[in-house]
C-alpha cells in the first residue's frame, strides 16, 4: 500500500530512501527511517486506532508525542508484547507487529461500543452509584464484572526477555528538555564549566525550534539547534542524551530518568539493553520541559482525524506527513496558524475558524496575505464521521458565546485545534515547587521552589523565543556560576520570531440546538463537559474530589492535555477564579515507564546478592538442594537416589543420632570483640553473667531488646582476657553488630571496646554425633579431646597441616559436637580432610532440614521462637535472666503481662494418632469445634518428623503451657481446613537431662 | 532517596544509611530505679513532629559511624549532620 499523505518536502527527519515494513491490526503497511508508528500509521491513512475506555468510543491520535491520550497499541507478540504503547512515542523499526486494544472483535465493529449508545446510562460516578448494594452481590457479580472492563491492553504471561540496566549519575546542572530554552541554558552553563547532562525525550533536539520559523543569530532555528547540540556533544563535561525522559524528581534533587536504548534499533546487540535508568543527582534541575496544547471542547471532539493544530504541524514538518488534505484549523490563539501557513505551502488550503473577533498578530496577518480562509467568532459545533470525521458543523458564535448562529455544514478530513498552551510544570511540581496560576497564559507555572530547581521557557509560561533564550542563557550561566565560578558568560544570540496576540479564553463551544454530543475533556477516560458539570451539581466541590469521582486525568495520560480544561470548567461552573479552585497532584511518573526498567538487572537470582560459603561447590557436587537464609544460600537437604526430602532428612538427622555428621555453618554471624570493657558490655548485652567467664571457655547468651522480647541468641567465647568471639544467628547477624555500634558509640561510649564482624573470616563446619569425638582425634592429633582436657563448652586452638583451626565443643543438635572453624580459604580444604577421614566413622553431611529435626527433637530455641514476639519466659530461656546485674530490656521484664502466672511458655506437642505432621503456624484450641472466634491458647512454631521415636513431634508456644503437660488439644489450621487432636509434652523430648552433650 | 552528609565519610546516598530514631532519647543508666511511667516513655513513646527534627542515623554501608541529623519531618530537608559528641 503506498502512503498518500506524504509531503513532498525534503525538509524533514524521513529518510525516503530506506523503506520499513510494519504490520498494524495483521496488515502490512510501509513507512519510513524516521517515521514513529503514529506518523506512519497517519501517512497510510489509517486514523482508527483503538477503542477508548469506557464507553469503547473509536479513537485516533490526537496528539505527537508524550500527551497522546488515544493511541494507545499492544506492541510485539508472545513474550515481547507490551500493552498500553502510545503510537506516538514508538519509533518505526523493520517488522514491528502492532494491534488495537480494548475492542472485540475488531477495532473497526466492537461491541463494547454499546456503551457508547447507553452512555446516559454510564455518567461520572456510574460504578460507584450502581455497585454499592446489595453488598453480597459485590464478591460474586460486580468486583468480576469490573476486572473484566478493567484496563486496556493485555499483558505477557510469560518473563519479559529483554534486558534493562540502571546507571547512577552526577552532574552540575540537569537540563530537562532540549527546546530553545533548555539547549540555551545547557550551552551557557557548559561554556562556564558546568558539569552538564542534557535529557531529551524525543529522538531529535531542538523542540520548537524543529517545527517553528524562526532564526537564531543568523541561523534558522533547526540550524542553531542541530550547531548548539553538536557542540555541547564534543564538549568533554557535557552527556547529551536522546530519547530520555526525565519522569520523577524527587528529594535532594535525585531525578530519576528512563532511555530508551534499542528499542528503535532493527536488531540490537545482545548485551545492548532495551531501556536503561539513570539516576541522576543533580546540584541544579533546569526545568525546560516546553508546554502542551490544549484541546477545545466541541462535540464529538473525540473522533479520529481531530488532532492538536501543533501536532498537524509537527507531524508535517519532522515527518512529513499530512494530518489530512481537507483541513480546518479551529483556535482561539494565534499558534494555530503556523499548522494552516504550512498546510498551505503544501498546497492545501485549510478552513480557520478562530473564535476571536480579531488578531494583529504576523502569523494572522501572513495567513490573510496567503489568501486563507479565515472565519473569526467561528467555531466547530459538531462532527460528523464516526470511524473518521467526514464533516463537520460550523456556526457563528452569538455574541455572548453561549449559542450558535448561522450553522453550517462544511467537508472536512481533520481538524486541527488550538486551545491554548500548558506550561508542563510536572518536574517542578514534583520537585515541591508551589505553582501560582498565571492570568495572562491561563495556565499554572512555578512559583516557590523547595529544592534546587529553575524551571525556565515555556515551562515557565515565557512562550517566545526570545523570552525562551534569555532565561536560558541567564539560568544556565547563573546556575554553572555559583558552582564553577569561571566567570564565562556566553553571549545571548539574536533571534527573530513573529508577534502574537493574546489567546481568547473561550474554549468549550456551546451546544448546537437540539442536540446533544459528548464534548470531551479527557479522552482516555471519557470525561466530558457533562460528567464535570454533574459532578459539581451533585455536591463535590474540590478538585481533588471530582477527579477521582469523574476520573478526569488518572488515566495513563495523567491529563497533560485535560486537567487544565477541566479545573477551568470547574471554576468556570462554581463562578471561582481558577486559583481558588487549584490543581491536582502532580506525581510521578510523567510517563508510564516499563516495569522492567525499573526492575532493571535485579531479577531472579540477581534480585540480591547471593552469599556462598567456602564450601559452596562441594555441596553441589553432592547434590544438594539449597536454602535461602538471609542472603545465604545454606544446603538443605543432600537426596541420594529417589529419595523423597522426608527421607533424606530422617536419615541425615539418625546418622547424626547414631554416627557422625557435619554441617555447614559458616553463615552463622561472628563478631570479635576486643577492648578492656569487652567483658562488660557482653554483661550488658546478654541477659546473663559474662565477667566470670574463664580463658578458652564459651558460654550460651541471650540477648533482648529494650522492649524485653529477645533479640538474638548464640554463643560467645573468651579467646583471652579482653578477646571475645561471639556468634549470632545467621539472620540477625547484621543487626546484633548493629546493635552492638548504637550502644558503643551512642549510648555507653565509655566503654572502650571495638567490634568488628567477621563472619566471613571464618569457614565454619559443625561435627556431631556419638562418633564425633573419635573422627576429631584422628585429624587434631595434637589435641586432648577428653572431657576433662576439654570439656562441654570449651575452645581449643590448634593447628594441623600447617593450617589455623578454633574448635569449639559446642552443640546445637545435642549431640558430641565440636565446632571447626579454619580461615576461610582454608575452608573447603578443611571439609575435605574431615569428609575424607570421617569416612571409617559413617560421616554424612546435614542441611539445614537436618539441623532442625535435631534441634527441635531437643527442644533448642531457633528463629521461629525468636520472633521478636518472646520474652526468655516464653520460650524457656528464663534460667537465662540474672538476678543480680542490670542488662538491656531488663527493666520490661517487669511489665505486668509477662510476669502473669498463667503466661504462655514453651512446650513440645505430639499429634495423638503418632502420624500426622503439625503443620508449623498452628493454632492451639481446647474445642476445635466451638463457636468463633475459638480462643487460642498458643501457636505450634516448629516441627519436625522425630528420629528417635519415628512420630510427629513440634514445639509450641502456650498459654499455662507448664501446667499443661499431659493435655489434650486441638492444632488447627484454619486456611486448610485441618484439625488434629495433640497431647501437651515437654519440650525437651529427646535427652531431657542434657547428658549427650558431655559425654 | 535523599542525599546525607556523614560527618565522617561526605555526602552519600541514603541507601548506605539506617535510620536510628529519634536523637533526643536518653537510656536510663543501667542499675537505676526507673518508674513505670519513665521507662514506657524511653521504650514506646516517640514526638513525632511535623518540621524539625534530631533523629540518629547509621552509616551501615560505609563507616559504621553513628551520627545525629536535623531533618525536616515534611520536607525532608537536612539543616546539619553532626558527630555524636558535636551539637547539632
Amino acid at each position: 500500500m503506498t502512503a498518500t499523505y506524504r509531503t513532498n518536502s525534503e525538509d524533514n527527519f524521513i529518510n525516503k530512501n530506506k523503506v520499513i515494513n510494519f504490520t498494524f491490526n495483521g496488515k502490512s503497511y510501509k513507512g519510513y527511517e524516521g517515521d514513529t508508528l503514529a506518523s506512519a500509521l497517519i501517512a497510510n491513512g489509517v486514523h482508527l486506532v483503538g477503542r477508548s475506555f469506557k464507553y469503547h468510543r473509536p479513537r485516533g491520535f490526537l496528539g505527537v508525542g508524550v500527551e497522546e491520550p488515544n493511541a494507545m497499541v499492544q506492541l510485539h507478540e508472545g513474550h515481547k508484547s507490551e500493552p498500553n504503547i502510545i503510537a506516538t512515542e514508538v519509533e518505526l523499526v523493520e517488522g514491528l507487529k502492532a494491534k488495537s486494544q480494548n475492542c472485540w472483535p475488531s477495532v473497526k465493529f466492537d461491541i463494547g461500543e454499546i456503551n457508547d449508545l447507553l452512555k446516559s446510562f454510564f455518567p461520572a460516578g456510574f460504578y460507584y452509584k450502581t455497585f454499592m448494594w446489595p453488598k453480597s452481590f459485590w464478591m460474586l457479580i460486580y468486583e468480576p464484572f469490573i476486572r473484566k472492563a478493567a484496563g486496556m491492553g493485555v499483558a505477557p504471561t510469560k518473563p519479559d526477555p529483554d534486558r534493562y540496566e540502571h546507571n547512577y549519575e552526577h552532574c552540575d546542572v540537569l537540563v530537562v528538555g532540549s527546546g530553545p530554552s533548555g539547549l540555551a541554558s545547557a550551552l551557557a552553563a557548559a561554556n562556564n564549566g558546568a558539569k552538564v547532562i542534557l535529557a531529551e525525550d524525543k529522538a531529535h533536539f531542538g523542540g520548537s525550534l524543529l517545527t517553528d520559523n524562526v532564526t537564531v543569530g543568523n541561523k534558522t532555528g533547526k540550524e542553531w539547534a542541530e550547531e548548539t547540540i553538536s557542540h555541547l556533544k564534543n564538549l568533554p563535561n557535557v552527556i547529551v542524551k536522546n530519547r530520555s525522559q526525565v519522569f520523577g524528581y524527587y528529594d535532594h534533587n535525585m531525578t530519576v530518568m528512563f532511555e530508551r536504548v534499542s528499542d528503535h534499533i532493527e536488531n540490537p546487540s545482545e548485551y545492548t539493553p532495551r531501556q536503561r535508568l539513570h539516576y541522576i543527582r543533580a546540584g541544579e534541575v533546569v526545568v525546560s520541559t516546553g508546554s502542551i496544547e490544549r484541546p477545545l471542547s466541541f462535540g464529538n471532539n473525540d473522533r479520529p482525524g481531530i488532532f492538536l493544530s501543533s501536532a498537524a504541524n509537527e507531524y508535517m514538518k519532522i515527518y512529513g506527513t499530512l494530518v489530512g488534505k481537507k483541513p480546518i484549523i479551529f483556535t482561539n490563539n494565534d499558534t494555530a496558524y503556523k499548522t494552516a501557513i504550512e498546510f498551505k505551502k503544501n498546497n492545501i488550503n485549510p478552513v480557520i475558524l478562530d473564535t476571536r473577533d480579531s488578531s494583529s498578530g504576523d502569523l494572522v496577518k501572513e495567513a490573510e496575505s496567503l489568501g486563507l480562509d479565515i472565519k473569526f467568532n467561528y467555531g466547530v459545533a459538531n462532527v460528523k464521521g464516526r470511524l473518521k470525521i467526514s464533516s463537520a458543523t460550523i456556526g457563528k458564535l452569538s455574541s455572548d458565546k453561549e449559542s450558535f448562529t448561522e450553522l453550517q455544514e462544511i467537508d472536512c478530513d481533520c481538524i486541527c485545534m488550538s486551545g491554548g498552551w500548558t506550561p508542563t510544570v510536572h518536574l517542578s511540581s514534583q520537585a515541591g515547587n508551589k505553582l501560582k496560576f498565571d492570568e495572562k497564559i491561563d495556565a499554572f507555572i512555578p512559583n516557590t521552589k523547595r529544592q534546587k530547581e529553575t524551571a525556565i521557557g515555556a515551562a515557565n509560561g515565557s512562550f517566545t523565543l526570545s523570552q525562551s533564550l534569555a532565561e536560558g542563557f541567564q539560568v544556565g550561566f547563573d546556575l554553572s556560576n555559583s558552582i564553577t565560578s569561571n566567570n564565562k558568560k556566553t553571549p545571548l544570540p539574536t533571534s527573530n520570531e513573529p508577534s502574537y496576540e493574546d489567546h481568547d479564553k473561550f474554549w468549550c463551544m456551546p451546544l448546537p440546538q437540539n442536540q446533544k454530543p459528548k464534548r470531551f475533556i479527557d479522552f482516555q477516560n471519557d470525561v466530558a463537559v457533562s460528567d464535570v458539570e454533574l459532578a459539581v451539581r451533585e455536591g463535590f466541590r474540590s478538585i481533588e474530589h471530582v477527579k477521582r469521582y469523574t476520573t478526569l486525568g488518572m488515566a495513563g495520560d495523567q491529563g497533560k492535555t485535560s486537567n487544565l480544561n477541566g479545573l477551568q470548567h470547574v471554576s468556570n461552573i462554581q463562578k471561582k477564579i481558577v486559583p481558588e479552585v487549584g490543581h491536582t497532584t502532580f506525581r510521578p511518573p510523567y510517563t508510564p515507564v516499563t516495569i522492567g526498567t525499573i526492575v532493571g538487572r535485579e531479577v531472579g537470582n540477581h534480585f540480591q546478592p547471593s552469599r556462598k560459603t567456602p564450601t559452596h561447590n562441594w555441596h553441589v557436587e553432592n547434590n544438594v538442594v539449597f536454602t535461602n537464609a538471609g542472603l545465604w544460600l545454606r544446603p538443605r537437604y543432600y537426596p541420594r537416589g529417589n529419595e523423597t526430602m522426608q527421607e533424606a532428612v530422617n536419615r541425615e538427622s539418625l546418622n547424626v543420632r547414631q554416627n557422625v555428621g557435619i554441617c555447614d555453618v559458616t553463615s552463622l554471624g561472628k563478631i570479635d570483640i576486643k577492648g578492656p570493657d569487652a567483658s562488660e558490655l557482653l554483661n550488658r548485652v546478654y541477659t546473663n553473667a559474662w565477667k566470670k567467664l574463664p580463658v578458652g571457655k564459651a558460654r550460651y547468651g541471650v540477648m533482648l531488646r529494650e522492649d524485653g522480647m529477645v533479640f538474638d541468641d548464640g554463643t560467645t567465647t573468651r579467646l583471652s582476657e579482653n578477646h571475645f568471639h561471639m556468634t549470632t544467628t545467621t539472620a540477625q547477624a547484621a543487626n546484633v553488630l548493629s546493635h552492638l555500634e548504637f550502644y558503643l558509640q551512642v549510648v555507653w561510649p565509655e566503654l572502650n571496646v571495638n567490634v568488628l564482624s567477621t563472619t566471613e573470616e571464618w569457614s565454619g563446619a559443625a561435627i556431631a554425633g556419638p562418633k564425633s569425638r573419635d573422627l576429631m582425634k584422628k585429624i587434631f592429633p595434637l589435641v586432648d579431646f577428653s572431657t576433662e582436657k576439654f570439656p562441654f563448652m570449651g575452645v581449643v586452638e590448634t593447628e594441623v597441616l600447617g593450617i589455623h583451626a578454633k574448635i569449639y565443643r559446642i552443640s546445637f543438635s545435642g549431640e558430641l559436637a565440636y565446632e571447626v572453624n579454619v580461615e576461610s580459604n582454608h575452608g573447603l580444604y578443611m571439609w575435605n580432610k574431615i569428609i575424607e577421614v570421617g569416612k571409617e566413622f559413617g560421616i554424612q553431611p546435614y542441611g539445614t532440614e537436618a539441623l532442625a529435626t535435631l534441634r527441635i527433637e531437643m527442644g533448642h530455641v531457633s528463629g521461629p521462637e525468636l520472633d521478636g514476639r518472646a520474652v526468655p519466659y516464653d520460650i524457656g530461656l528464663q534460667g537465662m535472666v540474672s538476678q543480680k546485674k542490670d542488662f538491656i530490656g531488663k527493666r520490661s521484664l517487669q511489665k505486668e503481662a509477662f510476669i502473669q502466672p498463667d503466661r504462655q511458655t514453651l512446650v513440645g506437642i505430639i499429634p495423638i494418632d503418632k502420624k500426622t505432621k503439625i503443620p508449623e503456624g498452628s493454632h492451639l484450641v481446647e474445642n476445635d469445634k466451638a463457636a468463633l472466634p475459638n480462643p487460642k491458647l498458643g501457636h505450634v512454631s516448629s516441627s519436625c518428623w522425630s528420629v528417635e521415636y519415628n512420630n510427629p513431634f513440634s514445639i509450641a508456644v502456650l498459654k499455662d503451657g507448664k501446667n499443661k503437660i499431659g493435655e489434650k488439644l486441638f492444632a488447627v489450621y484454619p486456611l486448610k481446613n485441618i484439625s488434629i487432636p495433640v497431647e501437651v509434652v515437654s519440650s525437651h523430648y529427646v535427652d531431657p537431662n542434657g547428658e549427650r552433650v558431655r559425654v | 532517596m535523599l542525599e546525607i552528609k556523614c560527618p565522617y565519610c561526605g555526602k552519600r546516598s541514603q541507601n548506605e544509611f539506617s535510620y536510628g530514631g529519634d536523637a533526643n532519647i536518653k537510656r536510663p543508666k543501667l542499675g537505676d530505679e526507673v518508674s513505670t511511667k519513665d521507662w514506657d516513655d524511653f521504650v514506646y513513646f516517640r514526638d513525632n513532629p511535623r518540621g524539625k527534627h534530631s533523629e540518629f542515623w547509621h552509616h551501615v554501608s560505609g563507616c559504621r559511624q553513628w551520627f545525629k541529623a536535623s531533618r525536616d519531618t515534611a520536607t525532608h530537608e537536612i539543616f546539619k549532620t553532626a558527630r555524636l559528641d558535636e551539637d547539632l
